[in-house]
């Protein structure tokens, strides 16, 4: 080895140890920046709007439901998660705008993929994926979700279902997509 | 030999072997925390107050973890492995002084069990040295190709960093002209000999990081190539022990490096206030912990052909020239 070389190495080797030594550095300021833990089950870190949770079934605000038992989001749901089984409405018994109601609505959260087709098929926007995230079960039945678990609570002003209403107010079989007062 | 002595050397014997078994336990506890910091976490805190409870808690599900002995393995040699690792981790402590001589209702103790002996630092590479045929015997019992790999690696990484780690030994031996570990602390009650040594003091921090098998170092655990390295196979406790004696001969080293190059219990009012000596020493040792930790936490694994010749090529030669400059240096300013 020549001599030049010998100190090119030497120079090498103290050049690498410099940058050993800031690496070291790095780690230790690090210790010195203030945690990003969330410390989670007493601060819970918000979610984004389009954050996609578990299911709910919404309301009109007078109370009715949205769902027409049509069962599109089954059709439409890749891990076939949900299972709907639909039932004429009458005016005296009245659950949703149009002709027929959920009668049975189940999602099963130990299928569901959380990937939101349910809500893109659906065409009443009864079905929306919310913000809520704490989903664990102790069983599989507890995993089952069934309609009164999913359906929201009656917005103020409104009444629960089934609702008697007068002849002929309702008479489409798909409401409008706007508010039917 | 009398009842008193006797009963001295029982509570000394059972007090070394209590530091080991208590750090090893805060020691995950330290780290853990440590390196959640140096990631910008919190780390465990849960468990108990500042998560003081989280080794408790480790242990506990390590004791009810089950325990598995694979079809292949060769039981006698799989059960025994981890007590040969174990065992040095234990012992090694012996022949290190926790502090100076105390006076405690009339009768003097000597806070150490063994350090007189006046081949105390051969007696710490002997007995360091043992742990390898733990990690060997049981990366062959596992009956297991990457526990098997993990056992070769670890036999040529220790075998061939023991070399430099005796050599940076070597130093401060020349230095104070003794084998004994006492003659050895006395040696630096002017200066430590990590500042006379301070090659030798670089070349016993990488050497010894090696010989415990620490990050970045860690080539027969290797996760990413080897699973687990030699403890593959191993659950429950007898995981636990290959734990406790990595953890183990890490606060070993420790003590071992403090000793030998920081002064030990030395420090400031040692003299009037004996008790001082076993405090100088435990920060001493935290302070080497917390190295090698903070070594974990910022540098990758080498790969291992790097290893083996950073060990031959740079580290072996660097101890040679430690040791020929030593000696010249003694030889000039006459010791």
């Amino acid at each position: 080895m020549s001599l030049m070389g010998f100190l090119r190495g030497l120079w090498g080797a103290f050049l690498s140890i410099i940058e050993m030594l800031r690496g070291l550095w790095t780690t230790f300021r690090s210790m010195f920046e203030t945690p990003v833990t969330y410390q989670y089950p007493e601060v819970k870190r918000p979610v984004r709007d389009r954050f996609k949770g578990r299911h709910v079934l919404t309301r009109y605000d007078n109370g009715l439901e949205k769902c027409i038992g049509c069962a599109l989001c089954a059709a439409a749901c890749p891990a076939g998660a949900i299972f709907v089984e639909a039932a004429e409405n009458t005016d005296e018994k009245r659950f949703s705008p149009g002709e027929r109601y959920a009668s049975t609505y189940e999602i099963n959260l130990m299928r569901c993929i959380f990937c939101g087709y349910c809500e893109d098929a659906c065409p009443t926007e009864a079905i929306v994926l919310e913000h809520q995230y704490e989903l664990s079960f102790t069983s599989r039945r507890d995993a089952i979700y069934t309609k009164d678990l999913l359906l929201v609570p009656v917005p103020p002003g409104g009444e629960p279902t089934p609702q008697n209403v007068p002849v002929g107010m309702f008479n489409r079989a798909i409401p409008e997509m706007k508010d039917p007062a | 030999m009398s009842l008193a002595l006797l009963i001295e050397w029982a509570i000394k014997s059972v007090v070394i072997i209590l530091i080991i078994l208590g750090g090893f336990a805060y020691l995950t506890l330290f780290e853990r925390r440590v390196l959640a910091r140096i990631q910008t976490r919190i780390g465990p805190n849960r468990a108990g107050p500042w998560g003081l409870l989280q080794p408790v808690a480790d242990g506990i599900k390590l004791i009810f973890n089950e325990e598995l002995i694979p079809a292949q393995a060769d039981k006698v040699l799989f059960l025994l492995a981890p007590v040969i690792t174990v065992v040095p981790a234990l012992i090694i402590l012996a022949v290190i002084p926790l502090g100076p001589e105390v006076t405690i209702f009339g009768r003097s103790y000597y806070l150490g069990l063994a350090s007189n002996v006046n081949v105390g630092v051969l007696y710490i590479l002997a007995v360091a040295s043992i742990a390898v045929y733990g990690i060997v015997i049981a990366g062959w019992a596992s009956g297991n190709k990457y526990a098997l790999m993990g056992g070769v690696r670890s036999t040529a990484q220790m075998v061939s960093y023991e070399l430099a780690l005796a050599l940076a030994f070597v130093g401060p031996i020349m230095l104070a002209g003794s084998m004994s570990v006492d003659t050895i602390i006395e040696g630096q009650r002017q200066l430590w000999y990590a500042i006379l040594q301070p090659l030798g003091f670089l070349i016993f921090v990488i050497a010894s990081v090696a010989e415990v098998n620490r990050s970045p170092f860690d080539m027969p655990e290797a996760e990413q190539e080897l699973v687990a390295g030699y403890h593959a196979e191993y659950s429950g406790m007898k995981f636990a022990l290959f734990f406790m004696a990595e953890y183990g001969k890490m606060i070993a080293v420790s003590f071992i490096g403090a000793t030998m190059f920081l002064g030990g219990y030395l420090g400031p009012f040692v003299d009037r206030w004996p008790l001082l000596g076993p405090i100088y020493l435990f920060i001493k040792v935290v302070a080497l912990l917390f190295l090698m930790v903070w070594l974990r936490a910022t540098y990758p694994r080498f790969r291992y052909d790097h290893l083996m010749a950073f060990g031959w090529k740079i580290l072996l030669p660097l101890g040679l020239l430690n040791v020929v400059v030593t000696g010249v240096f003694i030889v000039l300013v006459g010791g």
